[in-house]
């Protein structure tokens, strides 16, 4: 086992988020977080990526890890091009125009050249997903990665992001069994 | 682009008007020593602008102000720049910054007159209007930077340079843009002021203060619309320079969606 969470709690304001969280990831794989609104999964992938702590338990296995994430809003530098954004934090093997090819395969083309601010919400939500894709990373985060998608769209990503994953760790969370279905993932409740 | 002409040929009715105004006064006053109206004032202009004396003055207070706004400006970043990353270089730089913003002009020019005599005077009391504006407005700038796109750039392991470029600046731009517009009119303001107190050669705060002294008034009034004029330009070209580097042309700035 690659990753492995122990006891993991959190409290927020007096609100327990998190309680005595047991889980195990493999070496590689999907990996999707199910669970309703407000069980923690967006806190728990926040501990994991090192941006909160535990108040209590151990993760082993991050230690010296890469990680990239699609975070539960895009985080996108909206004056800048999809292609700026993608490049700002590509992995250094990654060209301008191996990126601008990947970004054509879920975005229109005549987008990746236009400020962010000018795109849509899903496309912000793609432009997001290929910027994770293309970092150079050990553990791949995503927070509702296909949030804002239409069903057309939605496949489409979710063949991408498969397609682009294969191989790697990969920790996801979404509301929808179909998208954990389409992924192909074993499903983890929280 | 209809409504730009209507706004431009409003604004070219209320400059006509006031003009009219001051050329009414001026025939009113009746006295060239208390008021001369525009057309003596453009005659006066028309009779400096050959002058060669006139352009060297002109260079001088134009370099010398220029060089106290551009090291102020880039003492101001660099000095916002350490006061956000740290807390002891702002709590160490706050007094001064008040201070220097409290303390009246004519009293900087004085001392700076003591100190260091009128040669450099219009660019020390320039650095001094200027720097506290611009390390104020840096600090607010970088302290509005966006934290979750910070935490992005910290899980994808962004370099410093690429957080610079990519993420501060764009938030930084508009406050010292909106800083810069303040402090480009008070560093020709005070420059030209701390000329006419220390009277440097060749400078135009000592054709000013040579036309007071003779109560040309057509004169004090010719130099003071050269003033403007240069003070503009030299406005127009650090903002048209600002608005280069601004991503999108400064029309968005970075955030969260």
């Amino acid at each position: 086992m690659s990753l492995v969470i122990r006891d993991v709690s959190k409290v927020f304001d007096g609100l327990q988020v998190l309680q005595g969280v047991n889980l195990k990831f493999g070496d590689k794989g999907i990996y999707c977080l199910m669970g309703p609104s407000g069980t923690g999964k967006t806190t728990f992938l926040r501990i994991l990526m090192g941006l909160e702590r535990a108040d209590t338990g151990e993760i082993k296995g991050v230690e010296g890890k890469r990680f990239s994430a699609v975070f539960q809003e895009d985080r996108l530098c909206e004056a800048y091009t999809p292609l700026d954004n993608v490049m700002m934090t590509a992995d250094r093997f990654v060209t301008k125009e191996a990126a601008r090819g990947e970004l054509c395969r879920i975005l229109p083309e005549e987008c990746v050249s236009r400020p962010v601010y000018t795109l849509s919400g899903g496309m912000k939500r793609r432009t997001a997903v290929c910027r994770a894709l293309l970092a150079a990373y050990d553990i791949l985060v995503m927070d509702e990665p296909f949030a804002g998608l239409d069903e057309e769209t939605r496949g489409k990503v979710i063949g991408y992001v498969r397609e682009k994953t294969e191989g790697k760790l990969v920790i996801l969370s979404t509301h929808m069994e179909e998208d954990a279905a389409a992924l192909g993932g074993m499903v983890v409740r929280l | 682009m209809k409504g730009n002409r209507g706004k431009f040929g409003r604004r070219l009715l209320a400059i006509g008007f006031w003009i009219l105004v001051w050329q009414l006064g001026a025939l009113y006053v009746d006295n060239h020593i208390i008021l001369v109206g525009p057309w003596d004032t453009v005659l006066a202009l028309g009779r400096l602008i050959p002058d060669g004396d006139f352009w060297r003055s002109v260079a001088y207070s134009f370099g010398k102000i220029s060089l106290g706004f551009l090291s102020a400006f880039g003492a101001g970043v660099v000095l916002g720049g350490l006061g956000y990353r740290l807390a002891v270089v702002r709590d160490l730089l706050e007094p001064i910054m008040v201070l220097l913003k409290s303390i009246p002009v004519a009293s900087f020019v004085i001392l700076a007159l003591i100190w260091a005599g009128s040669g450099n005077l219009s660019v020390l009391i320039a650095f001094i209007v200027v720097l506290p504006m611009i390390y104020v407005n840096t600090l607010a700038g970088l302290k509005s930077t966006d934290g979750k796109l910070l935490e992005m750039a910290r899980v994808f392991r962004m370099p410093l340079a690429r957080k610079v470029r990519y993420i501060f600046v764009p938030a930084l731009l508009p406050y010292l843009k909106s800083g810069c517009r303040i402090a480009l009119g008070m560093s020709w303001k005070s420059g030209v002021a701390a000329e006419v107190i220390g009277v440097p050669d060749h400078s135009v705060g000592e054709k000013l203060y040579m036309a007071k002294i003779y109560l040309n008034t057509g004169d004090v009034l010719a130099w003071t619309l050269v003033i403007i004029l240069v003070s503009a330009l030299f406005e127009r070209a650090v903002l048209g320079i600002l608005d280069r580097i601004t991503p999108g042309g400064g029309g968005h700035e970075s955030g969260d969606s």
